[in-house]
């Protein structure tokens, strides 16, 4: 075996960083899908809708927010900031840079917490924090620029890892995204309007909307796969001109996809056209990252059965590689007329961020934690399994329900009478639709349960007695 | 669009699509170096905190599927709209796609609904088939804000009962369906005062002869005569020719639910109300007009 790492010392990696957003991922990650499984409730219950402020119109920007940019945020920080360090051979160009984007990105989280139920919004989804908020979160991301690019410099071996490329891109594009989707003229100090007009707006927020999707969602979490993968089941990566193939044509061809949000609506047809043939041409990239994954596993699948945080983190692929093919059909114009609107959208949303992104960051956490903590391994191995089935069996129940819903949906809503008449009004709709909300609750609800059982188990590993931390991986050092 | 944009766009377009061709030919590999013993891969040598990389060639079905998505996007873009301002060999366009839908539509219905067209609303009020077209036309336009049945809504008329605002015969209906409402009730708080609101509520509760306080009724029934009685009559039975409710009877248009009803007409009076009944001659054509005259018309009649 060659080794490129000259030096016979491990650096002074900073671990506390990521220790503190490996914790908050946790938190936030409970936090988040708590209020998810309350919006669930109150399409069940619509009584739940208590007062303006735990409106569902209020509280489901706070869940998808706290989803995406608490929970996801915070563990792809933690694990960026983990990867880089370790494949870099260098600790991160700058401690006090690396604090200040976990304290600045905690304040963005609690602002958005206090500021979504008060109905301040943007409304532009994926989008919603007024623009105070917009402009900490841009100053945060060129930080975190700062310091992950720094510490690429600064490093010590001569290529740069595949996952470092995803991260890599990721940052750079989420910053392009939101400044340019952000940009908009303050009437007061929580108010501001766009300054794009109408089907400009849409096809700005849109671009943003699916990207958001292409790379935080996914080039990032590709990021951590790339890292966690390999290492958990201590395998080499199946192919490398697979990464550099699938990595160029995916950050080339996902920009493209964000119209097909956007079909039959007064975008012109050309820009919708494109929009559709992107998205299918995106399909074999995307299932790159999935092959060499699994593919990663060849000679080490009996791992399997043993251990449950590689489960994790190989049904997260396999739910990636499914939703990946579903989003291009969803693309296509003849079957987006169908499943515009309905719940399919949410189901297929969902089969992504609970399948993919919940279960591939659980399944590196479980990975990362006793390793910051100085542990071999989690306090439980059991009660990773038993996490491992619910998160399995609540995205199964989700994303079934809302693929009944959907297709349901779609078929009432273009049902016609032989005289022209549409056969259903839409409150029919939303009746045959009540079923398959209960199911999604009942979904939603195991998967949160899930996460509490991580919790515990999180809790009892970094508590467990730490005489053991000095024989931990590389030396931590506190900032 | 400009020229440049539309070069634009085709330029960057191609440049992605034949791009990645290029990218995925240029990494296919499909033999293992010679030097190597059988099922041996070989690794790049990188190693990243211990993680190695296998050389492995691209797997050739997923080699295939790429290639086939890019052919199919060729031909794609070359029949549909897509490069910039090229419209694309069929000449399809979303706005003559809907053209086309909406005239096969027609086409196919014009006969079911032109023969409704020649009779009379009366005589389609008695007929079981053309009232199960109105009631679904009903159903899918009117609905939302009237109800199922027509049987209304806080701020809708119910259509169902005997009580009409702006006429019961079928030209009043259709009128109505077709060309819209206003009805205006303008705010009379600042004229008559907070006290005077209350004293005119009181007057109209005793008009419907429900329970009041005779003292303030008195007081009202003044200032009625004064600035009430020109659009709803001195006796409260309203006016139709303007759309001025009967005040005398014990349907009240306006119910907010978390109110009771002297509250309720004392803040239509205070405020004033804006009813709007939208014109529906440009959304449907007047023969499925006619049939939902027929509908309605039906609903009240079968209360009498």
């Amino acid at each position: 075996m060659i080794s490129e790492t000259a030096s016979s010392e491990p650096p002074q990696y900073n671990t506390k960083v990521i220790k503190q957003f490996a914790i908050m991922t946790v938190v936030w990650g409970i936090v988040g899908m708590l209020v998810g499984v309350i919006i669930a409730a109150q399409l069940v219950w619509p009584e739940l809708n208590v007062g303006p402020y735990l409106h569902f119109g209020r509280l489901r920007p706070l869940h998808t927010n706290a989803v995406i940019f608490a929970f996801g945020g915070s563990a792809l920080f933690a694990c960026s900031y983990h990867v880089v360090q370790r494949t870099c051979n260098a600790p991160l160009v700058s401690n006090s840079l690396a604090a200040f984007t976990f304290w600045a990105w905690q304040l963005i989280i609690v602002s958005a917490a206090i500021t979504l139920p008060m109905g301040l919004t943007s409304a532009k989804e994926y989008a919603e924090l007024e623009w105070p908020i917009d402009i900490l979160i841009a100053i945060v991301w060129v930080v975190y620029g700062i310091v992950f690019f720094g510490t690429i410099m600064k490093r010590k071996v001569k290529h740069i890892y595949v996952a470092n490329w995803f991260f890599g891109a990721y940052i750079i594009a989420v910053a392009m995204l939101h400044i340019i989707n952000s940009l908009a003229i303050p009437v007061s100090l929580f108010k501001s309007y766009s300054i794009y007009p109408g089907t400009i707006d849409a096809m700005v927020q849109w671009w943003y909307g699916h990207n958001a999707v292409g790379f935080f969602l996914t080039a990032g979490f590709l990021g951590m796969m790339y890292y966690f993968v390999p290492k958990q089941a201590e395998r080499p990566v199946y192919s490398y001109r697979l990464s550099i193939v699938h990595f160029w044509a995916l950050i080339a061809i996902y920009i493209w996809a964000g119209p097909h949000h956007l079909h039959y609506s007064a975008l012109p047809d050309w820009a919708q056209s494109l929009g559709m043939v992107m998205s299918l041409l995106l399909l074999a990239p995307s299932w790159g990252g999935m092959i060499n994954g699994i593919m990663t596993l060849s000679g080490a699948w009996h791992k399997l059965r043993t251990d449950p945080t590689l489960r994790f983190l190989v049904v997260s692929l396999s739910f990636y590689g499914m939703s990946t093919f579903e989003g291009p059909m969803m693309a296509i114009k003849t079957v987006n007329a169908l499943s515009h609107n309905t719940d399919w959208t949410i189901g297929h949303v969902h089969s992504g961020a609970l399948g993919w992104v919940a279960m591939v960051s659980i399944g590196c956490l479980y990975h990362l934690i006793p390793r910051l903590y100085g542990q071999t391994k989690m306090y439980s191995e059991r009660l990773i399994n038993m996490h491992f089935w619910m998160s399995t069996i609540g995205t199964v129940l989700y994303i079934a329900s809302m693929w009944v819903n959907g297709i349901a949906q779609g078929l009432m809503w273009r049902a016609f009478n032989s005289d022209g008449t549409l056969t259903y009004s839409f409150a029919e709709s939303v009746e045959a639709s009540y079923p398959g909300y209960l199911v999604r609750f009942i979904g939603g609800g195991i998967f949160f349960c899930g996460m509490l059982l991580m919790a515990y188990n999180v809790w009892r590993t970094v508590n467990t007695d730490s005489e053991s931390a000095s024989t931990s991986e590389g030396a931590a050092i506190n900032v | 669009m400009s020229d440049f944009w539309s070069y634009w766009i085709i330029f960057f377009t191609l440049l992605v699509l034949f791009g990645s061709c290029w990218l995925l030919i240029a990494n296919r590999k499909t033999d293992v170096r010679g030097d190597l013993a059988e099922g041996e891969v070989p690794k790049t040598g990188h190693v990243y905190d211990g993680i190695e990389e296998y050389d492995n060639p691209l797997p050739a079905w997923w080699f295939w599927k790429f290639i086939a998505t890019a052919i199919f996007s060729l031909i794609y873009l070359l029949l549909y709209p897509g490069l910039g301002n090229y419209p694309g060999l069929l000449g399809w366009t979303s706005t003559n796609q809907l053209e086309e839908r909406v005239a096969s539509a027609n086409a196919k219905l014009d006969g079911q609904y032109s023969a409704y067209a020649q009779r009379t609303i009366d005589d389609l009020a008695g007929d079981p088939s053309a009232l199960r077209m109105g009631r679904r036309l009903f159903n899918n336009n009117c609905s939302i804000c009237h109800g199922v049945g027509g049987t209304g809504a806080n701020g809708f008329p119910n259509l169902a009962d005997a009580d009409w605002l702006y006429g019961s015969t079928p030209e009043a209906i259709k009128h109505s369906i077709a060309f819209g409402r206003q009805g205006a009730m303008p705010a009379w708080g600042s004229i008559l005062g907070e006290p005077g609101v209350g004293d005119m509520g009181e007057h109209l509760l005793s008009l419907s002869g429900a329970d009041h306080n005779a003292e303030q009724a008195a007081r009202g029934a003044t200032q009625y005569g004064l600035f009430c009685s020109s659009c709803h009559t001195p006796a409260g039975t309203g006016m139709q020719a303007l759309g001025a409710p009967n005040l005398s009877d014990s349907i009240w248009l306006y119910q907010q639910q978390n109110l009771t009803l002297a509250e309720n007409i004392r803040h239509s009076i205070r405020s004033g109300r804006n009813g709007n009944m939208p014109a529906h001659y440009e959304k449907l054509r007047p023969e499925k007009i006619h049939l939902l005259t027929a509908y309605v018309y039906s609903l009240s009649q079968n209360q009498q």
